[in-house]
């Protein structure tokens, strides 16, 4: 039998799904709510962004010199202000001649969270370099340990500000209250009910009230609370308060960590003999934890911008530094815009660098649980 | 927990962090005795108010209060540079001084039946008879206070300067508005910006505020009236009558010495050759008025060689030769016709 | 089976209960009885009687009449209407702030979605006492003077004194509603209704802040729903709108109520940094009547209470809501 060839005319090649018109299609004109929403933002976009480059890039005054400053208001950024107050801004009230102390001081603790963080180096040698980096901190800043002169000379903890005060007061006050906070949480899903009601109270009073009064109430009334004839130190007043303040948050993610763990696990570790502090210590909080690290970030990121709130218990952190600089200051003070856009850099290039590990731990955490 | 190790290590240098910051000073009711074992005075000062108390970028104080405490200092332990000066903000100062954080509060603090009789501290002497008064922008065209009807008027929190602001408004029917902030530099800067008509606080300040934060300090005009009495000195606590009575004999004694024509100058000199017999009492030559307050005979005479007589610390700090260019005014002696009279010293 | 007291878990659970509380006891009782001694060495006076003392001062901008001749605490009551009032006013544009970034943050513009994701990040990475300062310095520098202020029609003004528009009063005279017109003399603006520099940097501060933590609950919550829904629900028809509506929304929320129940608390607490802005809310009228009667234990007390009922009573609303909102599942 014959079979008749009739060719299938050709037919036209497929649609390119990597073409940049197609793309513009799907993601800016795909419709008509998208296409409208799509020109409104560029048309603001066109007007706002070439006035800000003018302002903050352009026309901007980045030398020291406050005539040239007070001749380019309203047209040009005064960065100058920057470059001439930055010492003060960043160290705060620390004597002038010793503001290498502080700067060291900073550099070892960020290197140090730095390398915390890489997992290439959680061994026991990491702890030590903590021990080590913590006393190597306050020497440096106080110029004394334990009573012990070191040969710098001594600087009150009144002095201590800036950057260093933030780092300080943020890092610290997590590494104390975490320990207290796995204890809290722990205690809040016990059974005994003395433990629970105390840590429920515990928590939610401190959830209930703003850092604000916390931190009057250490700063106002700590001193009454000690027996009569110790000053405690004004930085370690507003250390406890905002230990205990973070203790609360991180304990509720804790909580949140250890609600996750399925109960299989619990029998699991009874049926091997476990007690009770043996499987939190083995099984449950390793698992628990692992969990909530992203929770536990977040936790940090939230505190370091809280610190920014000792300002009003008159510790002079980057903000209120900030104050101390311009305030004082005819020449300088009209530029303090300035001022604070270059705080808001620091503070966001700290927490956004945070915010971006956080997510990679989460990214790495989901990965490895993964079948 | 994952690591036992881990918990311990932190624990570890949090607790010898905190002991580092933890300081105990024993103070057993007897400030002279903490103070001569210290080797030092803490002193609470403003925290930036040119001529009263406010430090430069090094970190030096300079001011008519931060000079008392030096004398103070120099009467009790040799040297007026054995102070340590705390910055306080209005709010604080109070607590400050009753927990025992400072021995002395020398910040420009108004001295009222309340803070006298129910904080618990006691109120020296007077180093500077003050009242208070307005400042307003010279374009505003205000001439004088009964001008500000309905005007909002920028002031500090937690200051007599809000309550006789609300007590000068009620009297004169002006329904001013005030805006509170809790810090004086934020007051400052808000009125500077414009926020608010005008901004009051002691005539001092205003002086001191025009002179050092304005631009231009000729734009900006200080109302001839004063509104309250505002007399300004050091506090004290309670409870320590020994400590009370040096700090407020130091500044009677400082007033005597410019009544006495005694300067740091010609201390020396006086203390070689004179024989007025008040001038020998005051430089303990002739009698021991330093062993009645506990301290030596020669208490007197470091406290004037330190900071100069009160004339000298007025003139120095907010004196005429000053960008504060106050007039001695209330603030002159008695004898020449102001307020300053010191009970004799014998 | 005889076992000792040790062994029995019954008793071993008392035994620590008992410690806990004894120990705890032990130390509130250790700082009490140093407090009291503090207070009775220096001479401090306590209780709340203060509370019915003269206030001795003006407030610069409260809801109801008040005067320097009222007492204590019904200056505490204007500090907590003003809260209030910020958080009312907040809670209401940062959700509508926060649901339009949220969704456009979804939303198949990647225009929308860049701008939303720079947005969201700029706002929650800078601290919220920073950004309410910014926005006090740049409405204070911006705005016209009060001597020449920017007025439409002589009815709105805006100036550095606020914004002032006019209001609908009831006015027993003529029965029946009145427009109380601002009043603009030599600088001042009476009648009407202002909003002053203080209230706007505030209110708008926390909005912008507060909305960039909405927009990140509204979106997980979005996305929270599964693609098979929004696919079951066109393969049935139902329009892009009815789509949101009936199927995306309800399941959305139960997913976004809770967190943002946090996000307003955190609104609500974050209204105290208005001490440093000289608005006149409760911290910063407490702050005053701390200053003046030495009372700082009861002041700081009081305003702690009142913050704790607002976190529960907000609580409970929400909790409620929550409820109603909450899908019947099989």
């Amino acid at each position: 039998m014959a079979v008749s060839l009739n060719h299938i005319a050709p037919r036209t090649p497929p649609v390119s799904h990597t073409s940049w018109r197609l793309w513009l299609r799907q993601n800016l004109f795909a419709n008509r709510t998208s296409s409208v929403t799509t020109l409104t933002l560029l048309v603001l976009g066109l007007w706002l962004l070439p006035q800000l480059w003018s302002w903050a890039v352009w026309h901007a005054q980045f030398k020291p010199d406050a005539d040239a400053c007070q001749s380019i208001r309203g047209i040009g950024a005064c960065w100058g202000v920057v470059s001439e107050k930055y010492r003060i801004i960043i160290f705060g009230r620390y004597p002038f001649a010793e503001q290498w102390r502080p700067l060291l001081a900073c550099g070892l603790l960020v290197s140090l969270l730095v390398v915390s963080c890489m997992r290439a180096f959680w061994r026991i040698g990491l702890l030590w370099a903590w021990l080590a980096v913590w006393l190597a901190f306050f020497g440096l800043m106080g110029g004394r340990l334990f009573g012990v002169s070191l040969g710098l000379s001594p600087v009150p903890t009144d002095q201590w500000g800036g950057l260093p005060l933030t780092l300080m007061l943020s890092s610290l006050s997590i590494a104390l209250a975490f320990p207290l906070a796995v204890l809290v949480a722990l205690g809040r899903r016990s059974d005994l009910p003395a433990i629970k009601t105390i840590c429920v109270t515990y928590v939610e009073l401190v959830r209930g009230v703003p850092l604000i009064s916390v931190l009057f109430m250490a700063s106002f009334m700590f001193p009454l609370l000690m027996p009569a004839g110790t000053t405690p130190d004004v930085l370690l007043r507003v250390l406890v308060g905002i230990t205990l303040f973070s203790a609360a948050y991180t304990a509720e993610i804790v909580r949140g960590g250890l609600q996750a763990i399925p109960r299989g696990q619990y029998e699991a570790a009874a049926s091997l003999g476990l007690g009770y502090w043996k499987t939190q210590r083995i099984i449950i909080l390793p698992q628990a934890l692992a969990h909530v690290v992203p929770g536990i970030m977040n936790n940090f990121i939230a505190i370091f911008k809280d610190t920014s709130l000792v300002t009003i218990v008159s510790l002079y952190e980057l903000s209120g530094a900030l104050g101390l600089a311009l305030n004082g200051d005819p020449l300088w003070r009209p530029f303090k815009i300035e001022g604070y856009l270059f705080i808001t850099l620091i503070y966001f290039a700290f927490c956004f660098a945070m915010s971006r590990y956080s997510l990679w731990v989460e990214h790495r955490l989901q990965r490895s649980q993964a079948r | 927990m994952k690591n036992s190790p881990l918990k311990a290590a932190i624990g570890g240098a949090a607790a010898i962090g905190l002991s580092v910051l933890f300081s105990t000073q024993a103070w057993a009711g007897k400030t002279l005795d903490t103070i001569k074992q210290r080797d030092q005075m803490v002193c609470g000062v403003n925290t930036g108010l040119a001529g009263f108390g406010a430090a430069d970028s090094q970190g030096k104080w300079t001011g008519l209060d931060v000079d008392v405490c030096r004398a103070v200092a120099a009467a009790v332990l040799g040297s007026g540079d054995k102070v340590r000066y705390v910055p306080l903000s209005a709010p604080q100062r109070f607590t400050a001084l009753q927990s025992g954080e400072i021995d002395m509060l020398s910040r420009n603090t108004t001295f009222t039946l309340t803070r006298d009789a129910s904080l618990g501290l006691h109120q020296t002497a007077v180093t500077f008879y003050d009242g208070q008064g307005f400042m307003v922008p010279v374009k505003a065209g205000i001439k004088n206070a009964k001008q500000l009807k309905g005007a909002t008027v920028c002031v500090q929190s937690g200051t007599t300067t809000e309550k006789n602001l609300t007590d000068f408004s009620k009297a004169n029917n002006l329904g001013i508005k005030p805006v509170v902030f809790e810090k004086l530099e934020a007051a400052n800067a808000a009125y500077f910006a414009g926020r608010c008509k005008a901004y009051t606080t002691d005539a001092s300040g205003l002086a001191s505020i025009r002179s050092k934060e304005a631009k231009d300090p000729k734009e900006h005009a200080i109302l001839p009236e004063l509104i309250s009495k505002e007399p300004l000195g050091p506090l004290v606590r309670r409870g320590d009558d020994e400590w009370f009575a040096i700090v407020k004999w130091v500044i009677y004694g400082l007033v005597e010495a410019e009544e006495y024509g005694i300067t740091a100058a010609n201390i020396e000199k006086l203390k070689a050759e004179s024989t007025d017999p008040v001038v020998m009492r005051l430089l303990g030559k002739s009698d021991d008025t330093g062993k009645l307050l506990g301290l030596d005979r020669e208490w007197l005479v470091r406290a004037i060689s330190t900071s100069g007589n009160y004339g000298e610390i007025f003139e120095r700090n907010v004196g005429e030769k000053t960008p504060l260019a106050l007039k001695r005014g209330p603030n002159a002696q008695w004898a020449k016709g102001g307020l300053q009279y010191a009970p004799p010293i014998r | 089976m005889n076992s000792s007291f040790w062994h029995q878990k019954q008793a071993r659970r008392w035994l620590y209960q008992l410690a806990l509380l004894l120990g705890l006891g032990l130390l509130l009782a250790w700082l009490l009885s140093n407090t009291l001694a503090n207070m009775k060495a220096r001479g401090i006076q306590s209780g709340f009687d203060f509370l019915w003392a003269n206030a001795g001062f003006d407030i610069g901008e409260s809801m109801i009449a008040f005067d320097s001749s009222e007492p204590y605490w019904r200056a505490f009551w204007v500090g907590l209407l003003n809260t209030l009032r910020v958080s009312v006013v907040g809670i209401a544009v940062c959700t509508i702030l926060g649901t339009l970034i949220g969704v456009g943050r979804v939303s198949n513009n990647a225009l929308a979605r860049g701008m939303g994701y720079a947005y969201t990040e700029l706002f929650r990475n800078v601290p919220v006492l920073l950004q309410l300062l910014i926005w006090y310095v740049l409405l204070v520098e911006f705005m016209p003077d009060s001597q020449s202020p920017l007025h439409f029609n002589d009815w709105f003004y805006l100036s550095k004194n606020g914004i002032s528009f006019p209001i609908p009063v009831w006015d027993a005279s003529v029965p029946g509603l009145v427009w109380d017109v601002p009043v603009w003399l030599d600088g001042e603006i009476t009648q009407g209704i202002s909003l002053t520099p203080e209230f706007l940097a505030i209110t708008l501060g926390l909005s912008f802040y507060t909305s960039a933590f909405v927009a990140e609950v509204v979106r997980a919550g979005i996305v929270s729903v599964p693609r098979g829904q929004l696919e079951a629900a066109k393969s049935i028809g139902l329009s892009n709108w009815q789509t949101t509506r009936q199927v995306l929304l309800p399941q959305a929320m139960r997913v976004i109520i809770p967190p943002l129940t946090n996000q307003y608390l955190n609104l609500t607490k974050n209204s105290s940094l208005a001490v440093a802005i000289g608005y006149p809310d409760l911290v910063s009228i407490s702050n005053t009547a701390l200053n003046q009667t030495g009372r700082a234990v009861e002041c700081i007390a009081l305003i702690m209470a009142v913050y704790l009922c607002l976190s529960l009573g907000t609580s409970a609303l929400m909790n409620a809501f929550n409820q109603r909102m909450a899908i019947r599942e099989r």
